[in-house]
């Protein structure tokens, strides 16, 4: 099973190599986002932004980022690869390759936001170990509920509309308690003060990806 | 479950309970405190909606594993009417609670924890009606809804009984609000409480079973 997992895994990197357009896309959707708000928000880059506005925009921004970036994962697959995939695969293998495979995409571009967004809107955080390890922990939560609901979306109709409203609220517990620990983060306090959040944030992902795990392969039968 | 539908003792049950809350309730002496006054009669009334909410839910997830296991009409019209009646419980706790607190916190809506929690949950069900609406075609509706329904409850038990305990919540019991064990010096609010737990349990579960009941007499009609 880990040799087809693995397998899958390079064959979806091979593909985002091929085809640079969609990581391009994806990587000016962020940055026009970032633009957006430093533009509309004229804020000055030595006043700053406050640190809980900067803190509630920046997961505003992943999370738009996340939907866009996962949301092709299924629902750009056509039928037909769906059916090779279908035959040729163990389920288990797919929806595994395909979370690991976000996760890493929303980590790779969850960094570059933080890099565009530091840069135009001030970089407020002091403990940037527990910020990048909210970041990381987040984004493999994110991706893994969204990659299964980006299944579940292609089953239902292909309907982006439908991925939204089925995930957003899903993924609000995820985004309270990363804006919780990063506020931790910009305060610079104790790691034993957001060890809370952090394990949390832990159990979260692994819920999400024990469900991908055990609920994937009845999803897959039609 | 198909055999304690048409049993009657637990409806009689039910009502009795019921009848006796709703009196005690209303009627029983109450603690005097500050600022709560009469409004602590609201505990009979609003906080058995969460317990009715998550047993009905509970229940609806049950059917939908039993739906993915050993798929049938059956299994998918019970998963979808328990988690119906349950949303409905969800959104008359938030009713309710909000007129309480409209009373005692000021507002009805003050951004606490809790009131955010509940309302996320009642979001997540909410698109999953809507997940049922958009598909056509029923075997695919059973088990991509019962996909979604257990999914949905995994991600609503950390959200309603793990991240409102991260955060001060204004709730009596949290955040150093005193709670129920230094009001009821005289165990008689719990006495109503416990019965009105177990009334509205059952009072939802038996609205639940009726609209069952219209569902598979409905899905056999139109065959």
């Amino acid at each position: 099973m880990w040799s087809e997992v693995k397998y899958l895994f390079l064959k979806e990197v091979t593909l985002e190599w091929r085809q640079k357009y969609a990581f391009n896309g994806l990587l000016l959707f962020t940055v026009s986002t970032i633009f957006i708000i430093y533009l509309s928000l004229r804020v000055k880059n030595q006043a700053g932004l406050p640190d809980h506005l900067w803190n509630a925009l920046f997961w505003i921004i992943i999370l738009f980022s996340a939907i866009n970036a996962v949301a092709k994962s299924f629902l750009q697959e056509s039928p037909g690869r769906q059916l090779y995939y279908y035959i040729s695969v163990h389920p288990i293998s797919l929806i595994m390759a395909k979370m690991v495979y976000n996760s890493l995409l929303m980590v790779v571009l969850a960094t570059l936001a933080v890099m565009v967004y530091g840069t135009v809107l001030g970089y407020p955080v002091i403990n940037t170990l527990m910020f990048a390890s909210v970041v990381a922990l987040a984004s493999i939560g994110i991706s893994s509920v969204l990659t299964m609901m980006s299944a579940i979306a292609s089953k239902a109709g292909n309907n982006t509309v439908l991925m939204a409203i089925l995930s957003l609220p899903l993924l609000i517990p995820i985004l309270l308690l990363s804006i919780k620990a990063v506020k931790n983060a910009i305060d610079d306090l104790t790691w034993g003060d957001t060890s809370d959040e952090l394990i949390t944030l832990a159990a979260v992902d692994c819920i999400g990806i024990a469900l991908g795990y055990v609920l994937f392969p009845f999803l897959w039968k039609s | 479950m198909d055999k304690l539908i048409r049993k009657w003792w637990w409806k009689i049950l039910a009502v009795v309970l019921m009848l006796y809350v709703v009196c005690a309730g209303l009627l029983f002496d109450v603690p005097r405190l500050v600022i709560l006054n009469e409004t602590i009669r609201v505990l009979h009334f609003h906080v058995p909606m969460w317990f009715g909410m998550i047993l009905l839910l509970l229940a609806s997830v049950v059917y939908a594993i039993k739906n993915l296991s050993n798929p049938s009409p059956k299994n998918d019209i019970y998963s979808l009417e328990f988690a119906n009646v349950g949303v409905a419980f969800g959104v008359m706790g938030i009713v309710t609670g909000m007129i309480w607190a409209n009373f005692t916190w000021g507002e009805p809506w003050s951004n606490d924890p809790k009131q955010n929690a509940s309302a996320i949950g009642i979001l997540i069900y909410f698109a999953y009606f809507i997940l049922r609406g958009s598909i056509e075609d029923e075997n695919t509706k059973a088990r991509i809804s019962a996909v979604y329904n257990i999914f949905a409850f995994a991600i609503l038990i950390p959200l309603l009984f793990i991240l409102p305990r991260l955060t001060d919540s204004l709730h009596p019991g949290n955040g150093g609000n005193p709670g129920f064990n230094a009001y009821d010096l005289d165990s008689k609010l719990r006495k109503v409480f416990y019965t009105a737990v177990i009334g509205w349990s059952l009072i939802g579960f038996w609205i639940a079973t009726i609209r069952i009941r219209m569902r598979l007499v409905q899905h056999v009609t139109e065959q």
